[in-house]
């Protein structure tokens, strides 16, 4: 169903972290941006479409006004809002948003780092983009961070503060499907497992929560009003968002998943896990029975390699992207 | 990222110290008496209480070169010496030992029983000596007070700080390549065959439910690999069957410890530099420093005749080999410390710890003691 095509090599190893991989495709320009975090660094990658074209560039997680300072990313993801893309970087002392291409720094959020440190670590991690203008950043208290985005400009302002979480914010999605109908748009996860769905607006109002098994809820995905969690345990759980009604239950891999990516247009999923493995599945709601049929499609094993990130680079799903922990490289793989 | 890192990496770096400088103490034919005060003496030195209190509270990792350094000290804390080259050589196996079993680890929580079987050896390596056994059951009840709560996305955390740690070291290590769980290009295997962990299922099913919880269909998918039930739990306690192999002795006097050099520079050039810190040591490194200083019974220059020279190497000309030819980027620059050649200095050394212990109690920030201890060092 797929075949790999030629990788693409980045100037670090990808780090052993949750969804470490983030994609932004451009159309008008023929061009796809690809991010992987190595330790401090933000390693950027832009792609032409030819495959003849590539140039690099590397974020550090300076934070402004500070002479000295040395402090890991979490995790880097595009956000893609009408008006504009932002690149988010979130890390142990704030989170940065850039202009997509990283080349210009327009806003920075410090965290409550604690003088000396505690036995709780504090970190952002969790990013998503939601409705018109907001984008949303998780904080390892269980907090989440709603930011209110102008059309232009650096005029970002800190909109509300999400208190439903008491553990550590592990992933955050939004609605991918551009369907109208759907009242839920922001589903947040954590790592005992427990999944928050959401409204947003002025004021975020939260619809629905899911409780976790206990187990960290590693990567989630909202699409037609489903929330696609994938766990610690190597499952994937499908539940109706509002409802919190389980769909499907997938034994899915053998150790911790590490990403999950919907293609929005064909209903395709993806996962990776720490097991090697990446496996393509369908999904297919049929509203009159309101049930799901999911499907396997197809496995790519990476071999000795955990796997750390994985994403569609279309809303079809004809290519995706993948990043394994100590892997200089992406490994592309596209239809056949 | 997790500040409850290091106890576990330091312990587990440790343990494998132990069973490598064991090995060649043996291959080596180091009387009996000897080796095993070299063993209690460094074992007496990695349990010392006021050190373990240091190592115990939340903070970030060190950075290579402030680890390395306090195993050097560590490695020095008896009558053995070791040179520049059986050093390295020595840092390099354990590195890449803790690296596999951090990898391998089924489960993050697994960490812990890989650690608890460290502990198991190294309670056996004094089993005969009381005192310092009470030291070593003193922090199995530490390591369990501060470990089982944890969440297993905790233990993620602190797992991936640890990959951090290791990221791009690729040094292949003879007994892996044999026992083929490394590659040639220095990177573990990862098994897609074998039992899954406790708490996962085999991979294959699909279950479908309506919305009243019944289940309406099961469907099975091919995995693509071979995999069998998970094994039972290992034991969490002080004494118990951990299950798993990983962090017990591979090593023994026929099995030789042997590192290759050459064919890793590729891909260590590309090692980002993690730390930014203009310092060799940073204040809080230094804490631990002076802490573990603190515990070193230093031999007088008079028992010189019992000292002795351990080689990490077959000869001592392949140590002197490989010292000259080590690559360049996969130097630790380690920071020299002479405190023990120099009886003199080692004397102010022991004054100023002794005045760094006293005033930490009293002053809220103790940088000013820190950076006079730092500028000391750089003055040796």
């Amino acid at each position: 169903m797929y075949h790999k095509e030629k990788s693409i090599q980045i100037k670090n190893s990808a780090s052993a972290l949750y969804n470490n991989l983030s994609v932004l495709r451009i159309a008008p320009r023929r061009l796809t941006y690809f991010t992987v975090v190595h330790a401090n660094v933000v390693n950027m990658v832009s792609s032409s479409w030819d495959g003849l074209n590539y140039s690099h560039r590397q974020l550090q997680s300076k934070e402004p006004n500070v002479a000295t300072s040395t402090s890991l990313i979490m995790q880097a993801a595009f956000c893609v809002l009408p008006s504009r893309d932002l690149l988010v970087v979130t890390s142990q002392k704030g989170i940065q948003m850039y202009e997509s291409d990283g080349s210009i720094m327009v806003y920075w959020h410090a965290l409550d780092t604690p003088e000396t440190p505690t036995a709780q670590a504090v970190f952002a991690r969790g990013i998503c983009a939601v409705s018109e203008n907001y984008i949303c950043v998780g904080v390892s208290s269980g907090a989440i961070l709603v930011f209110d985005v102008p059309s232009k400009g650096s005029n970002i302002t800190l909109s509300e503060e999400l208190e439903e979480h008491k553990e550590s914010i592990t992933d955050m999605a939004s609605e991918t499907s551009g369907s109208q109908e759907c009242i839920a748009n922001l589903v947040s996860a954590d790592d005992e497992g427990n999944l928050c769905v959401w409204k947003s607006g002025e004021e975020f109002q939260l619809l629905n929560k899911i409780p976790g098994f206990d187990m960290s809820c590693t990567s989630a995905k909202l699409w037609k009003g489903i929330v696609v969690a994938g766990y610690g345990s190597g499952q994937i759980r499908l539940f109706e968002a509002v409802t919190g009604i389980l769909h499907a239950e997938i034994s899915a891999h053998a150790r911790w998943i590490y990403s999950l990516d919907i293609a929005p247009f064909s209903g395709l999923l993806l996962s990776a896990a720490e097991d090697s493995y990446v496996r393509v599945w369908h999904l297919a709601l049929t509203p009159e029975t309101n049930t799901v049929e999911v499907a396997h499609l197809h496995n790519e094993c990476v071999t000795d390699t955990q796997i750390c990130g994985a994403k569609f680079c279309d809303g079809d799903g004809y290519a995706f992207a993948v990043t394994g922990y100590d892997l200089s490289e992406i490994i592309r793989y596209v239809q056949s | 990222m997790s500040t409850r890192t290091l106890p576990l990496l330091f312990i587990n770096l440790g343990g494998e110290m132990l069973y490598i400088l064991d090995q060649r103490l043996r291959a080596q034919n180091i009387p009996a008496d000897k080796a095993k005060k070299v063993m209690n003496d460094i074992i007496t030195t990695m349990f010392n209480k006021k050190f373990l209190e240091e190592l115990f509270k939340p903070q970030e990792l060190y950075s290579k070169k402030a680890l390395r350094t306090v195993f050097d000290r560590l490695a020095h804390a008896s009558i053995m010496r070791l040179n520049q080259a059986s050093m390295d050589k020595l840092y390099d196996l354990m590195t890449m030992a803790f690296k596999y079993q951090v990898l391998l680890c089924p489960r993050p929580k697994d960490i812990l029983l890989v650690s608890f079987n460290h502990m198991d050896a190294i309670k056996d390596f004094v089993k005969d000596t009381a005192g310092i056994l009470s030291l070593v059951d003193e922090t199995y009840q530490q390591l369990i007070e501060m470990y089982t709560p944890l969440s297993n996305g905790e233990f993620q955390l602190i797992r991936q700080t640890l990959l951090i740690f290791f990221q791009d070291m690729h040094i292949r290590v003879s007994i892996f390549l044999k026992d083929k769980v490394q590659n040639s290009n220095g990177r573990f295997v990862l098994p897609t065959s074998g039992p899954v962990p406790h708490g996962t299922q085999v991979p294959g099913l699909i279950r479908i439910f309506n919305c009243t919880g019944e289940e309406l269909t099961r469907l099975q998918f091919s995995n693509g690999g071979n995999y069998t039930s998970a094994l039972r739990e290992g034991s969490f306690e002080i004494f118990g069957d951990r299950v798993t192999k990983l962090g017990t002795n591979m090593y023994s006097v026929c099995r030789p410890v042997e590192t290759h050099m050459s064919g890793t520079s590729k891909t260590s050039a590309q090692h980002t530099k993690v730390s930014a810190a203009p310092n060799p040591l940073a204040k809080e490194e230094l804490n631990l420093l002076a802490r573990l200083m603190g515990g070193l019974e230093v031999e007088k220059a008079g028992n010189a005749e019992s000292g002795f020279r351990v080689n990490l190497f077959a000869t001592d000309e392949e140590e002197e080999e490989a010292f000259i030819s080590r690559p360049d980027e996969l130097s630790y620059g380690v920071i020299n410390i002479q405190a023990t050649k120099d009886q003199q200095t080692n004397a102010e050394l022991a004054k100023i710890m002794g005045e760094f212990t006293e005033a930490e109690d009293h002053s809220p920030c103790s940088s000013s003691k820190g950076e006079d201890l730092l500028s000391m060092m750089d003055g040796l």
